[in-house]
């Protein structure tokens, strides 16, 4: 399947802060790709790059096989977004509003393909309310049709379930799903809620700190047949020798500190404990993780800030 | 660019806080005219006073000098000092507003060139000047022409007094009310361009009035040194030309040359300080937005 989106080696520095620090990654069409990161690891600078509203100090993107730089405009009538918050003009009525942003999304649409882009979100019998009016979830909706309005291939989301209540995050959730498996649009999400990615991702990419920690496909990363295992010992460089030594060497997802993990089938998992055993590997603790959320604590930075309250 | 034009325009008249200027003026210019309709001579008898001593002025004169072109004249001189604050309320609202609101981010996700965008907005900006202009014109020249009646017209300066027939002076309201929009779009554009540094209108509306203030005072002091270091080159100083398409010339004696003006040379000097101005304003605020990474 070809790659909708191509970044290479983005580099985004405000003053003496990297933001995004030589992150490469690749979006494969027709998935829902998930882009999880702590708050402030770079997720939503990564997204507004992608979107031409912040420059990247350097670094290369591609979208739909073109050069986002050169061919901007012919980029964007293809995408659609949220980020983070969906603002509109408060002061006009939520068919005002679809109404300026179609005409910015350079499509002619008639007042019927309006009213009905407002009743798939459920909003028409409100068209003529100002948003001012409105709930937050009925934002959301309104954001997700003027996201939607020109029909784009592509569509970015940043924190899309940010502030909504648990009605409004299945829905939003339920709306992905549909437009990926039914309308074969490809999504980028943004988010913090593990749990939502787990249910809705097909391939994600974390970072921390602005650079990639892992990215794959879901299947691959977080397979339900595997399970991640944190090995904790006394002497985690001695182990980590061994190990590359041994057979073993091909489940170790990553090092770090006094933790190595591995990534092994559940029924492997045995085998394991019983070679560690072997190679006269002091344990101090061997603990498998099941979710996303032990996942990705595992691989980030934060996680030694949660290891040492714990402690 | 046409349509973007149409959207801000729509945005701009749709919101209420547009129409507190419209109401501003109107209310100035009413409250002018219904002072001077009670208490005119009043107000006629005070300028004089101020007038040569020497100059005797027969009662027909003094009946013939309130007329609506005169009262006019009276408004603009009161109404173009305080109208920056009006404009500066729409154009210092133009991206900072956005910003605010947060559809900044979003409008600029959409297929549109950054300095189609900003030229959309300016020209929005510029249309509603012209617009508020149109209504003071409409108020306080058409308004004052039926309440008082139409007559010479007799304009009283420090040196001299210059007197213009009915029929020579409709023109000079044109062309006073087309320089006016010059000089309200320099402040106009000034705002415009702070609003690009700012993520709410507050800022960019009490800079452009702050700077209005100061350079207006430096157009105002007579100090010699300023006069030719600084004053040539505030925009303040050319906002005021205007009224140099009320001042004629006479001939040797002493009557009025129809159709003249004093320093027409002067005037179009200062139309062009102005029209610099507001192509560095607004050539900058594109400049700067261009290269802007939008956080807001």
């Amino acid at each position: 399947m070809a790659d909708i989106i191509a970044a290479r080696n983005l580099f985004k520095q405000f003053n003496e802060i990297k933001a995004v620090d030589d992150l490469s990654f690749s979006v494969p069409e027709g998935n829902i790709y998930g882009f999880l990161g702590q708050n402030g690891a770079g997720k939503s600078t990564t997204i507004r790059i992608l979107l031409t509203l912040i420059s990247p100090t350097s670094g290369e993107i591609e979208i739909f096989g073109m050069d986002l730089k050169k061919h901007r405009k012919e980029i964007l009538k293809r995408t659609g977004a949220i980020i983070e918050r969906p603002d509109l003009y408060k002061y006009l009525s939520a068919l005002e509003n679809l109404r300026i942003f179609a005409i910015l999304s350079g499509i002619s649409i008639t007042q019927k393909q309006l009213m009905d882009h407002l009743e798939k979100v459920g909003l028409s019998d409100r068209a003529n309310s100002k948003v001012k009016t409105y709930s937050q979830g009925m934002k959301q909706r309104l954001g997700i049709a003027i996201a939607l309005i020109h029909d784009p291939q592509l569509i970015l989301l940043d924190e899309p379930m940010n502030g909504l209540d648990p009605q409004g995050i299945a829905d939003i959730r339920n709306l992905i799903l549909h437009l990926s498996r039914e309308m074969k649009k490809t999504i980028v999400v943004s988010s913090h809620l593990l749990s939502e990615m787990e249910l809705i991702a097909d391939s994600m990419l974390i970072i921390d700190k602005g650079k990639k920690i892992v990215e794959g496909k879901m299947t691959e990363l977080f397979a339900p047949s595997e399970t991640i295992v944190e090995l904790q010992t006394n002497s985690s460089g001695e182990a980590y020798e061994k190990i590359q030594k041994a057979d073993l060497r091909k489940y170790v997802l990553s090092k770090k500190d006094d933790t190595i993990l591995f990534r092994i089938h559940r029924k492997n998992v045995p085998m394991l404990v019983k070679d560690l055993v072997q190679m006269d590997i002091e344990i101090i603790s061997l603990s498998p993780k099941h979710s996303l959320e032990n996942y990705f604590l595992s691989l980030t930075t934060e996680n030694q800030h949660v290891e040492a309250f714990k402690d | 660019m046409w349509k973007l034009l149409k959207i801000e325009l729509f945005k701009i008249f749709k919101r209420p806080r547009t129409y507190i200027a419209f109401g501003a003026i109107a209310a100035i210019v009413f409250l002018f005219q219904i002072a001077l309709w009670f208490d005119g001579k009043t107000y006629i008898e005070l300028i004089l006073s101020n007038i040569d001593t020497s100059f005797d002025f027969s009662e027909q004169f003094k009946g013939r000098l309130l007329n609506g072109y005169f009262v006019c004249f009276a408004v603009l001189n009161i109404l173009l000092i305080q109208m920056p604050l009006l404009v500066a309320l729409i154009a210092g609202d133009a991206i900072a507003g956005e910003a605010n609101m947060g559809t900044l981010r979003l409008s600029l996700t959409k297929p549109i060139g950054r300095t189609q965008y900003m030229l959309g907005k300016f020209f929005a900006s510029s249309i509603y000047t012209v617009l508020l202009l149109l209504f003071l014109a409409v108020l306080a020249l058409f308004g004052s022409m039926l309440l008082f009646g139409t007559n010479d017209l007799v304009i009283f300066r420090s040196t001299s007094i210059h007197q213009m027939s009915q029929d020579d002076i409709f023109w000079r309201y044109l062309a006073a009310f087309g320089y006016a929009a010059a000089a309200l779009t320099t402040v106009a554009s000034l705002a415009f361009l702070l609003s690009v540094f700012a993520d709410n209108s507050i800022g960019p509306i009490i800079a452009t009035m702050s700077i209005v203030i100061v350079f207006t005072i430096l157009s105002e002091m007579n100090i010699p040194l300023y006069d030719r270091t600084i004053k040539p080159y505030l925009f303040t100083t050319h906002m005021v030309a205007w009224k140099g398409f009320f001042y004629v010339r006479s001939d040797e004696e002493g009557a009025t040359i129809k159709g003249s003006i004093e320093n027409l040379p002067a005037i179009l000097k200062s139309l062009s300080v102005l029209l610099i101005y507001i192509f560095l304003f607004v050539s900058s605020a594109i400049w700067i937005f261009r290269r802007k990474d939008i956080l807001s």
